[in-house]
């Protein structure tokens, strides 16, 4: 029958239509402006047709998103002692070469420190592969998961220099709970084997 | 050995054993395939097609050997029945390369050799229209070739040396004379200058008789770079005689991004999140198509562990269905059904993003697959959530979706018969993936040279035979049907491991050679060419873009059609500008 | 409704609250300025398909009222640059802009339409639109998720927002002349180059 076609594909429209309006009164307001809520709707149970209420409620990303990278310090005693040593690796490694570095010297002797002097990336370039850390050795760099960052003018905001993208390790723990974990293990690990090596020669 | 060397070398064997006086085997370090000189590849080429049924004319690119003085030509053919690559070279002097057109054996060469010309200044006697394809006409140099340097020339290669240990951060821009990344030939005069108005495009509109007493007038119409229907910035010329289309010309670079010659600066592995960006729907099957490549050239230690073919193989497929559930959106949009079917399909989608998003940390761009695997594991929890997808979900979605759309009157009316394409005529043009399977031809590189683990897997190839719109819309679900079988085997059989065979690294000791792979991309094949001398960086990257070829076809199914059509046909093709012009 | 656009100074009294608001023109305008900007159905690259993503079901644009996509630039109001600007493309775009009419805002989305992105070396790569059209609100990312795509076009709002009717340009007597459009020609050329590009080379001849 002519048009029969038609009416079946208005059917799915239909009940696409009910299925979303449906979940929403079943679930009430549980489904809206809740953690638990944007999850449930996400999952491949859910039904109809949602939206997540951006700002007001947000997207999770999940841990392993990357936007742009971050340099994690470790706070001692209140000073930002940043965990790069500026060895060069991301800087190597970056596909749109979008970092520079340039590494702390000592007044004195003029020898190279194991420490970056200024640090700048440019995320105008930035293509958020995460190259730089994977291949990181001192789990120095880090993708960020803070994806606001529009503005007005980007010569002003968009070259982010030490000071911008230095980051305490406690954030890095909180955005990225598991790789943390991880790693700190891995340190204690290696420490206890070092001093496990150490020991016999004293 | 293994097998499939063994298969090409006796193909070469045969063709060498048939034409002793025309061909050579290439004997370079590295390098397969068989050199032919050029006053012979007509013949050759000929002979190949019809007495050994070498019918398909996958890939054409050059190559500029600056230091040999050399330009190279390559071609690769296959069987339209299935089986390995033949790989034909043809070299030319570099002050003058002049090779024979194949345009009149395989119209599939027509933008191919197009490319060539532009990018390499390789000429092609006999092409009926030489003309730059990607950059304008007037423009000056070629950019591929090894001497031509761009405004923003800095270093030769990746790594730049300005970026450790001494690196200030700052804009290119201040090194170029001209600023804002152009540069001009010696003795540029701007007033002077008459830009090309691309007149030629426009030539028609000529009054000319149709039949006796009425005269009437041919109308050029122009579609894009910024149309709603043209999927990005491409652009159609058309010339119309009433309604109905008389000649069409394709123009695209719109979003010519110099993949090739950024790829040929960067280094191996620089080169993979870089392949996100051909075809951005699939990054992972750029991907795939990418590592299984360099891992050609790199050789028997870098085969990906069991676990990480297994996840090659899902994320590839999850990759396909995200595909073709759009490219069913956007044509429905192209129908003027606007934004109710895509709407549905990007929300499945957005399900399939997640997971992706999950696995790879982006939603686009995933950069997930390394030399010898994939970066990392899934994460806890995500085969359980793959599985409920492949199992529950999709096959539900796919079937609502063929309720809502398969039967609907309008879409047959508007797809049937119309834009067609013969299995001839899709073999000769170079068609690929869904385009060459909906006229017949049951070609699918993952049964008829199988790559990675497909051959374990239990699929049909889909394959419809009208080569009409409507058979591309309706070979789509096919696949997405087909997908989720392998999708559902392969979740079973996934084993536990390792993920990576060798370490991480950023650096590879690359050997000496050539190395073409492909993979059966949605889209159709996706091939990289990759020529390494041994350093860290290609000396030469070429993608064999599906959408670009699929292109060549396009005028063929669009003559004789309603100028109405031309949108729906190029829906149909599914075609990703960031792929098409590189 | 009558919360958004009050004036904060001005007391309404309890009876009349929630029915009456206090405002000045400034405001009212811009408040119907902000909750009605058409973007055009403009896409250029990757970053399009995130643009799309924005405008279907999870993202849902239609919720600060830019879900109407016009494909004419007569129509639009905002536009969104997704994607990398290219030599090739970069007349269409400025001639797109010089299309749109008043009260117009460019938004340039992802890292290729801000600075070039990973393509900046490219011989066909614009390294920044903002070098032809003037741009209103960066989006960095590559590309930029839906969600900072949504913060962008809320940060045009805050901008509509701090507009005020008497210094906005469109009501100013002179008249815009437009952006010139760049030529293709051996390389791309600006005309707005034309006197420096000749004093350049008069300098080489001599020289």
């Amino acid at each position: 029958m002519k048009g029969f076609g038609i009416i079946k594909g208005l059917g799915v429209t239909l009940k696409h239509i009910y299925d979303t309006y449906a979940e929403d009164i079943k679930a009430g307001r549980k489904r809206y402006y809740t953690k638990e809520g944007v999850l449930q709707r996400r999952t491949t149970d859910t039904k109809g047709i949602f939206t997540v209420n951006y700002p007001e409620e947000r997207l999770a990303v999940p841990e392993n998103f990357r936007f742009v990278p971050f340099l994690v310090y470790e706070d001692e005693d209140g000073e930002k002692v940043p965990r790069c040593t500026a060895c060069g690796i991301c800087s190597k490694v970056c596909p749109s070469q979008c970092i520079w570095i340039t590494r702390a010297v000592d007044q004195e002797t003029g020898k190279p420190l194991k420490t970056p002097a200024e640090f700048y990336i440019d995320i105008d370039l930035c293509m958020n592969c995460g190259y730089c850390a994977e291949h990181c050795p001192f789990d120095a760099i880090k993708m960020d998961h803070d994806y606001e960052l529009a503005n007005y003018d980007r010569t002003q905001n968009n070259i982010h220099d030490k000071e911008r993208l230095l980051k305490p390790a406690s954030y890095y723990a909180e955005i990225r709970p598991g790789y943390y974990a991880m790693e700190q293990k891995a340190k204690a690990e290696e420490e206890a084997k070092r001093a496990a090596r150490r020991r016999p020669r004293e | 050995m293994n097998e499939e060397t063994k298969v090409l070398e006796s193909f070469e064997t045969a063709v060498l054993e048939r034409f002793p006086d025309w061909v050579t085997p290439d004997e370079r370090e590295g390098y397969q395939g068989l050199l032919v000189d050029p006053a012979n590849l007509i013949d050759l080429m000929s002979s190949l097609r019809d007495e050994l049924g070498y019918d398909h004319l996958t890939s054409l690119t050059g190559v500029d050997y600056l230091p040999d003085e050399k330009m190279e030509v390559v071609y690769h053919l296959v069987k339209s029945t299935g089986g390995p690559i033949l790989e034909i070279k043809t070299q030319l002097p570099r002050s003058n390369p002049v090779a024979p057109s194949l345009v009149g054996l395989y119209p599939g060469a027509a933008f191919q050799e197009r490319e060539a010309w532009d990018l390499l200044g390789i000429k092609f006697d006999g092409h009926p229209n030489l003309k730059r394809i990607l950059m304008w006409e007037g423009f000056a140099g070629h950019p591929l070739r090894k001497d031509w340097v761009e405004a923003y020339h800095g270093e030769e290669k990746k790594p730049y040396d300005d970026r450790w240990p001494e690196g200030k951060a700052r804009k290119i821009e201040a090194d170029n004379p001209y600023r804002e990344n152009v540069s001009y030939p010696e003795g540029f005069n701007p007033e002077t200058w008459i830009p090309d108005t691309q007149e030629l495009l426009f030539e028609g509109s000529q009054r000319f008789q149709l039949d006796d007493d009425l005269e009437t007038e041919q109308l050029v119409v122009n579609l894009g770079p910024q149309h709603p229907s043209t999927h990005g910035v491409f652009r159609m010329v058309a010339k119309l005689e009433g309604e109905t289309v008389v000649d069409l010309e394709p123009v695209m670079g719109y979003l010519h991004r110099n993949h090739e010659k950024i790829g040929e600066k960067n280094t191996f592995a620089m080169n993979m999140p870089y392949t996100d960006r051909l075809d951005y729907f699939c990054s992972m099957s750029n991907n795939f198509g990418y590592a299984l490549t360099v891992e050609k050239l790199l050789g028997e230690n870098y085969q990906p562990p069991e676990r990480a073919q297994y996840i090659r193989v899902i994320m590839a497929e999850l990759t396909r269905v995200l595909n073709h559930f759009m490219a069913i959106g956007f044509f429905l949009n192209d129908l003027g059904a606007y934004f109710t079917p895509a709407l549905y399909t990007i929300k499945e989608r957005e399900l399939i993003l997640d997971i992706f998003e999950a696995v790879a940390g982006s939603r686009m761009m995933c950069n997930y697959y390394r030399f010898g695997g994939v970066v990392r594991d899934l994460p806890e929890g995500m085969e359980e959530h793959i599985r409920k997808l492949v199992y529950e979900r999709l096959p539900r979605q796919i079937d609502e979706l063929d309720r809502y759309l398969v039967e609907n009157e309008i879409v047959v009316a508007r797809g049937r018969g119309v834009g067609v394409l013969t299995p001839e005529q899709a073999i000769g043009l170079s068609a690929a993936g869904p385009v060459l399977r909906a006229s017949g031809v049951p070609y699918d590189i993952r049964r008829a040279d199988p790559y990675s683990i497909y051959d374990r897997f239990d699929f049909d190839v889909a394959v419809r035979y009208h080569g009409d719109v409507y058979d591309r819309f309706l070979i789509r679900y096919d696949e997405i049907r087909q997908s989720i079988r392998i999708l559902q085997q392969a979740i079973d059989g996934i084993p536990k491991g390792e993920v990576l065979a060798n370490k991480k690294a950023y650096k590879y000791k690359m050997p000496k050679g050539e190395a073409y792979g492909r993979v059966e991309g949605p889209k159709g094949e996706l091939g990289y060419y990759v020529v390494s001398d041994g350093t860290d960086n290609p000396w030469r990257y070429h993608v064999r873009a599906p959408s670009f070829i699929n292109l060549t076809g396009l005028k063929q199914m669009c003559l004789g059609e309603k100028v109405a059509d031309l949108v729906a046909i190029l829906g149909s093709i599914d075609i990703v500008l960031g792929e098409v012009d590189r | 409704m009558p919360d958004e656009i009050n004036v904060p100074d001005y007391n309404i009294p309890p009876e009349l609250e929630g029915t009456i608001a206090i405002t000045t023109l400034d405001r009212i305008y811009n408040w119907g300025r902000r909750y009605s900007v058409w973007p055009m159905f403009f896409g250029l690259a990757c970053c399009a398909i995130e643009m799309i993503a924005t405008a279907g079901a999870r993202f849902d644009l239609a919720r600060f009222g830019m879900e109407i996509m016009r494909p004419s630039p007569r129509q639009c109001d905002l536009m969104i640059v997704s994607g990398t600007v290219t030599k090739k493309m970069i007349p269409q775009v400025v001639r797109l802009y010089n299309q749109m009419p008043e009260p117009k805002y460019v938004l340039s989305m992802g890292a290729c339409a801000c600075g070039g992105g990973p393509f900046k070396r490219g011989y066909n790569v614009i390294s920044g639109v903002d070098k032809y059209i003037p741009v209103d609100v960066y989006v960095p990312g590559c590309p930029p998720t839906p969600q900072a795509l949504l913060f962008g076009l809320m940060k045009i709002q805050e901008k509509i927002d701090k507009q005020s009717i008497k210094e906005v340009s469109w009501y100013q007597k002179e008249e815009d002349p437009g952006i010139p459009v760049p030529i293709l020609g051996p390389d791309l050329i600006d005309p707005r180059d034309f006197p420096e590009l000749m004093a350049r080379i008069n300098k080489e001849d001599q020289a």
